[in-house]
């Protein structure tokens, strides 16, 4: 911890040059992708309270980027901010080339939020059949909106439970009946809020192949958050987030070697504990921040 | 706007309607219900069964479809469905439309279930044409969902929209003309009934109760209440919000 207490901004810089050519093959995020999400001096305010404190990231496209932090440190607020659904925004914000909330831009993102939002009193095929029929609206497309909801409900594995009541289906059940749903309209942007939660480990490695499948067949951008650090593992690059601040943003592999330690959880735990002493050292800055965010 | 949004919208509440045939057995039974017992309390004063008869064949579908409007739209929004919709390309006016579509759909079904008993088998005696009883019901419908939809979003929970029933339509039930005729109250209460919505679709169901033809105060009625319905299902369409803190 102490060698990092003198360096107070190094976390966020580049990765070191020596490290360069070896990450070159596991590092996505160079400067040849282009990015999906731009963020310069984000800000997001609720209440009285400032949840985003001027964040400075990028998503590169086309690839997965874990979003990752203790609960309540504004993930879920970052993750609406981007999909426009966030009130008192500031900042610039660039999502697919547009700023956030475009309405041009709500057929090309799909949204999961944590709580699976879908209708209790339809069966699994009605409620994608309606969230199709507002993607691609009208009697022409309807072999085109069939083929979409079949291809989602195998891509969730819950065709043999198409039929069934969403209220019926068990909580893991139902959050991939709404992951199903934000993968219709081939989105070219997946925020997924916690997808994981909850979920057997089977199921967990299940969903993170079909994310992987996801990014590299179709090349959608996923934006997955998550406080399971061992699912940092499986992204290509991770942003970690601390009390409204970007702590990190990085590879995974270059989070480790950058912190000299085997796993990202101890990486993390490494940056926070560095950051508080960093705060602690110098209480102006130090913010009163309560516990727990506010469910939207 | 787009209509074939505002179908797949309506589409989708009637879907959800057919997994719960009791709710649909209790919104078209009840009123039934009411009107036979109705008939049997004024057994020996037909002519008050005529008139209250009358009201009430509004006031039934502007009740019904308040209360199924504004639990429908808070479960939309508690469950976050409401949220994924409008970071869809779904217009708020296709939204609304689908639900006055669909509840509209259902209230002329209850309409004329109630309409037709209380004419052809509780003997309910209107002088003007079936028809013109069913299209003022078919408007309180409407203002009903306008008006739940409004509310649902100053509700947190469906134990708060279900306390706002007695908080907006009691008001107007009471004033509306039904206990007393309007003209005989507190002068204040007169002016208040004046602009409650539903003063006129009672207003509107006793002019077909006593004129054969269509009269100008019916017109008068019936614009009244299509306007609040529309007005309100404006303000509704205002409370629905893409972004949200």
């Amino acid at each position: 911890m102490m060698n990092y207490s003198a360096d107070g901004s190094g976390d966020r810089s580049e990765a070191d040059d020596t490290e360069a050519d070896d990450l070159e093959a596991t590092d996505p995020a160079t400067a040849t992708t282009p990015a999906a999400i731009t963020a310069r001096s984000l800000t997001a305010v609720r209440g009285a309270r400032t949840v985003l404190r001027g964040l400075d990231f990028t998503v590169p496209a086309g690839r997965i980027t874990g979003l990752l932090g203790p609960s309540g440190c504004g993930k879920t607020t970052l993750m609406r901010a981007i999909t426009g659904t966030q009130a008192k925004v500031g900042g610039t914000l660039t999502v697919l080339g547009r700023p956030a909330g475009d309405p041009a831009l709500r057929p090309r993102i799909g949204y999961v939020t944590q709580a699976p939002s879908v209708y209790d009193d339809l069966t699994v095929r009605q409620n994608l059949a309606y969230f199709a029929a507002v993607l691609l609206p009208g009697r022409a497309h309807r072999h085109e909106r069939r083929a979409a909801v079949d291809r989602a409900v195998a891509d969730v594995d819950l065709t043999s439970r198409a039929d069934s009541l969403a209220g019926r289906l068990s909580g893991g059940q139902r959050s991939r009946v709404s992951l199903a749903v934000a993968l219709l309209g081939a989105p070219e942007l997946l925020v997924l809020d916690e997808p994981t939660v909850g979920l057997d480990p089977v199921l967990r490695r299940d969903l993170w192949d079909l994310f992987h499948r996801i990014a590299a067949d179709r090349g959608t951008t996923l934006l997955v958050s998550s406080h399971v650090m061992d699912e940092a593992e499986r992204c290509h690059r991770l942003l970690l987030m601390r009390e409204g601040e970007i702590l990190a943003e990085d590879t995974p592999e270059a989070l480790r070697r950058r912190n000299d330690t085997p796993t990202v959880e101890e990486a993390f735990l490494h940056l926070v504990d560095a950051a508080a002493a960093r705060e602690g050292r110098r209480p102006g800055t130090a913010h009163n921040q309560q516990d727990q965010e506010p469910r939207p | 706007m787009s209509s074939a949004r505002t179908l797949a919208t309506a589409a989708r509440v009637l879907r959800q309607l057919r997994h719960d045939p009791r709710s649909i057995a209790l919104m078209l039974l009840v009123p039934c219900a009411m009107l036979f017992l109705l008939r049997y309390v004024f057994d020996g004063s037909p002519g008050t069964f005529d008139t209250i008869g009358a009201s009430l064949l509004g006031v039934f579908p502007l009740i019904t479809m308040f209360l199924v409007t504004s639990i429908a739209t808070l479960r939309e929004r508690t469950s976050g469905t409401l949220e994924r919709l409008l970071a869809l390309p779904l217009g708020k006016g296709d939204l609304i439309a689908g639900y006055a579509l669909a509840f509209g759909l259902l209230a002329v079904v209850q309409s004329a279930l109630a309409t037709g008993l209380a004419l052809w088998f509780l003997g309910l005696d209107v002088v003007g044409s079936p028809w013109l009883l069913l299209l003022v019901a078919l408007l309180d419908a409407l203002l009903g969902t306008a008006l739940g939809l409004f509310v649902s979003a100053f509700a947190a929970s469906e134990f708060q929209a279900v306390q706002f029933m007695p908080a907006v339509i009691f008001p107007q039930l009471l004033l509306c003309g039904l206990f007393t005729p309007r003209d005989r109250m507190a002068p204040a209460l007169e002016a208040v009934s004046n602009v409650l919505p539903m003063s006129y679709a009672v207003d509107g169901m006793n002019e077909v109760l006593r004129h054969p033809e269509v009269t100008g105060a019916f017109v008068r009625d019936v614009l009244v209440v299509a306007g609040s319905a529309l007005l309100v299902l404006a303000l509704g369409a205002a409370t629905l919000r893409r972004r949200t803190a």
